[in-house]
């Protein structure tokens, strides 16, 4: 089962490798992983996305809290969140496809963000399942490349989560 | 005033209680060193980067300190790592302390330059790589505090020789604060007292025994429990001087090389109480075959190794020495309960007792032959009862552990997670500087002695009076068994071809060598080494496929033994 966690961590020097090294040492599998600071310069967020058992999961947790370096632990299984990808898609456009092309991003509520006489750029921003739906259908245009910055979340409701 | 980073960095090791420190000097340290030449610190230089982090580590473990290690950047840092992961897979207190290229070089291949907060991280419970003279002092003060505390481990400083000679002003910090890392001591008292009612609930119960009993220095605690519940105890490889093994209760060591009885009693078990073990592959055979009788309480001060290889019924995550007296506590409240138990269990006992007189520990006796378990047993009767034995790895280890009636705690040394050969010699050498008068015997094989033999320098220089027994029987000895056992006898690489004059190796580095080589001198040998003051080489040449029995073949039930004819 998938599950998505976000983790705390100290904004030191090698901490990324910490997590992703504990990940690949104990045989655990990451979907995506994204990190930035957060409002305190000295402590990173982390979401990954990751899948497994119960147990599998279990350990990631606790493997995952036994590192130093983590400060808090949260897998928002269960929970009730809101979950955000950002990606950017450079597709073909050309003569015929250029306006397919634009009324596909309009009903995704993408948006263009650079053009030539032969591509678009796409930004789009949403779970990722939406993500996936655009480009199932920006497919058969020809996608020359694609980015996407891995899920991030945050719990619903007024209560913020802090270290 | 102001120090040096080299000198913030013995005054903090003196401010954390640190006399005696292992290494070996290089270019990257070499301003440690010249600052230790004036320091009340004493320094032991082993002959091998690794082998002054088994020293370190066999210090550590007789005493419970933390041991502390210096080696040079780049080949001398990376020596330390099998020492490390041997640590860490066991749980030891380490504090490694490495010298690193200048920073600026830092990343340039420069000369020497290992990264080893890469190659160490995942063998250390933390490692730290000093970026500013600011940081140092407190970056000791977490690396002793991660080191001892918890579930302890190896921690290492990567140590950048420019910071080493920056002077920055010196003060030790009071207190550790690290947000992320609060270990839990305190046993939750309610999933205590569950565990307490399901002790009494039980018709078979059976402890199981690891080496956080003697990590937390429980052990006393761990006899009342074991005497007020008339529980049979079973010990894991790094707990068998955890538990005295000649109290009526004990079963000795489980699983691969495991007795009959406490293989048998962890298989019939109704209750399994895990107390700081955590369900090792050598431990449980196949997983599914184990102990599945049985519910399981299990304790442990890391909360990783709960529910990590086997489901549990009730975790308990706490400090044993915490938990273990609570439960004492409230077990003692119950007397009548504790009676009832003890009756409504004598029949459990009873079945033990059958099967310890069935199949007891045993090998058969030989007047032609040197029998390595006879060697064992002779050592254990003419040493004193805090000797401190460490082994290598292989069959000699397992002897040792299956025939050395072991009675107080961290009187055995022994790499149990890592299984490293080489370790015991180092290992022996870091108890004898902890402990200069009492005995310190390595049990050893021929292979594994070749792995760290240059350590006998260390030993005539520091006139350290370590006892060594090689039980040579020119074979990788457990490699061979396995060869003989499944793989029909094609001893490919196992046979040490080339005979080893072992007397004259040790006379060559001023240590004295004797050599046994009929039962009648086992004894004589034995004695006289332990009259000879300074280091002591002993040969004994062993049975040469003598094989370890029990022995639960891989993938096979712990109940389902080949066992000795």
């Amino acid at each position: 089962m998938k599950h998505t966690i976000s983790v705390l961590v100290e904004n030191e020097f090698g901490v990324l490798s910490r997590i992703s090294g504990l990940f690949s040492g104990r045989g655990f599998n990451i979907e995506s992983l994204s990190v930035a600071p957060t409002l305190e310069p000295n402590i990173s967020r982390m979401t990954l996305v990751t899948r497994g058992d119960d147990r599998i999961l279990e350990q990631i947790n606790k493997q995952l809290n036994k590192l130093i370096s983590t400060i808090k632990v949260i897998d928002f299984t269960g929970e009730e969140y809101v979950e955000r990808e950002l990606a950017l898609i450079k597709v073909n456009a050309e003569a015929d496809s250029r306006a397919e092309a634009l009324r596909i991003v309009d009903i995704f509520r993408a948006n263009v963000v650079d053009v030539t006489p032969k591509s678009y750029t796409i930004q789009i921003t949403g779970a990722p399942a939406k993500i996936d739906g655009l480009v199932e259908l920006l497919r058969p245009m020809g996608i020359k490349e694609i980015v996407r910055s891995g899920p991030v979340v945050m719990g619903r409701g007024a209560k913020g989560v802090s270290a | 005033m102001e120090l040096t980073g080299s000198q913030i960095l013995l005054e903090s090791l003196q401010k954390e209680g640190v006399d005696t420190v292992f290494g070996y000097p290089g270019g990257a340290v070499i301003n440690i060193y010249d600052d230790l030449f004036d320091s009340p610190i004493e320094h032991v230089l082993t002959r091998h980067e690794q082998a002054a982090v088994h020293a370190a580590d066999g210090y550590a473990r007789c005493t419970g300190k933390v041991g502390v290690v210096v080696a040079t950047s780049g080949p001398g840092a990376t020596n330390t790592v099998t020492g490390i992961a041997t640590a860490y897979m066991d749980s030891i207190p380490l504090v490694v302390i490495t010298g690193q290229v200048p920073t600026p070089l830092i990343g340039n291949d420069a000369f020497q330059e290992a990264d080893m907060c890469g190659i160490t991280r995942p063998c250390t419970k933390h490692n730290f790589l000093v970026q500013d003279i600011r940081d140092l002092a407190r970056t000791i003060k977490e690396a002793f505090y991660i080191a001892r505390t918890g579930r302890p481990g190896p921690v290492l400083i990567d140590f950048p020789k420019d910071i080493q000679v920056t002077k920055h002003k010196f003060k030790y910090p009071e207190k550790v604060n690290l947000r992320g890392y609060k270990p839990t001591y305190a046993g939750n008292k309610r999933q205590i007292s569950k565990a307490g009612k399901m002790i009494l609930e039980a018709k078979r119960p059976v402890l199981y025994v690891g080496g956080g009993i003697n990590l937390s220095a429980a052990n006393e605690e761990l006899v009342k429990l074991a005497e007020m519940t008339q529980t049979p105890v079973t010990t894991t490889l790094m707990a068998m001087s955890g538990f005295p093994q000649s109290h009526p209760l004990a079963l000795g060591m489980l699983g691969m090389h495991g007795t009959f009885y406490a293989n048998m009693s962890v298989t019939e078990c109704d209750l399994l109480i895990a107390v700081g073990a955590r369900f090792d592959d050598r431990v449980t055979g196949r997983i599914d075959a184990f102990a599945k009788k049985a519910k399981v309480i299990h304790i442990d001060v890391d909360p990783t190794s709960i529910k990590k290889n086997v489901a549990v019924d009730l975790p308990i995550v706490g400090d044993l020495k915490d938990v273990l007296t609570k439960m004492v506590e409230q077990l003692a409240e119950k007397p009548d309960e504790l009676q009832k138990l003890v009756e409504k269990t004598s029949d459990w006992r009873a079945t033990v007792d059958e099967w310890k007189k069935s199949h007891p520990m045993a090998y058969q006796a030989s007047d032609s032959v040197i029998k390595p378990q006879f060697v064992i047993e002779k050592i254990r009767e003419l040493t004193a009862d805090d000797a401190i034995i460490t082994t290598e790895v292989g069959q000699h280890q397992m002897w040792t552990a299956q025939f050395f009636q072991f009675s107080q705690p961290r009187t055995f040394l022994t790499s149990g997670g890592l299984g490293t050969m080489g370790y015991g010699l180092p290992a022996a050498l870091g108890a004898q500087v902890a402990y200069p008068e009492r005995q310190v015997v390595d049990i050893s094989g021929d292979g594994s002695f070749q792995m760290n033999s240059q350590e006998l320098a260390t030993l005539v220089q520091y006139r350290l009076p370590v006892k060594i027994a090689i039980l040579n029987n020119n074979f990788l000895g457990m490699v061979r068994q396995w060869q003989q056992m499944f793989f029909d006898k094609r001893y490919s690489q196992t046979c040490m071809e080339l005979p080893i004059d072992f007397v004259k190796l040790a006379e060559a580095y001023g240590a004295t060598g004797l050599q046994a080589t009929s039962v009648a001198d086992v004894e004589k040998t034995i004695k006289k080494a332990l009259e000879t003051p300074g280091p002591v080489l002993m040969e004994f040449k062993v049975a040469r496929e003598e094989n370890v029995l029990p022995m639960v073949p891989a993938g096979k039930g712990i109940h389902e033994m080949v066992l000795a004819s």
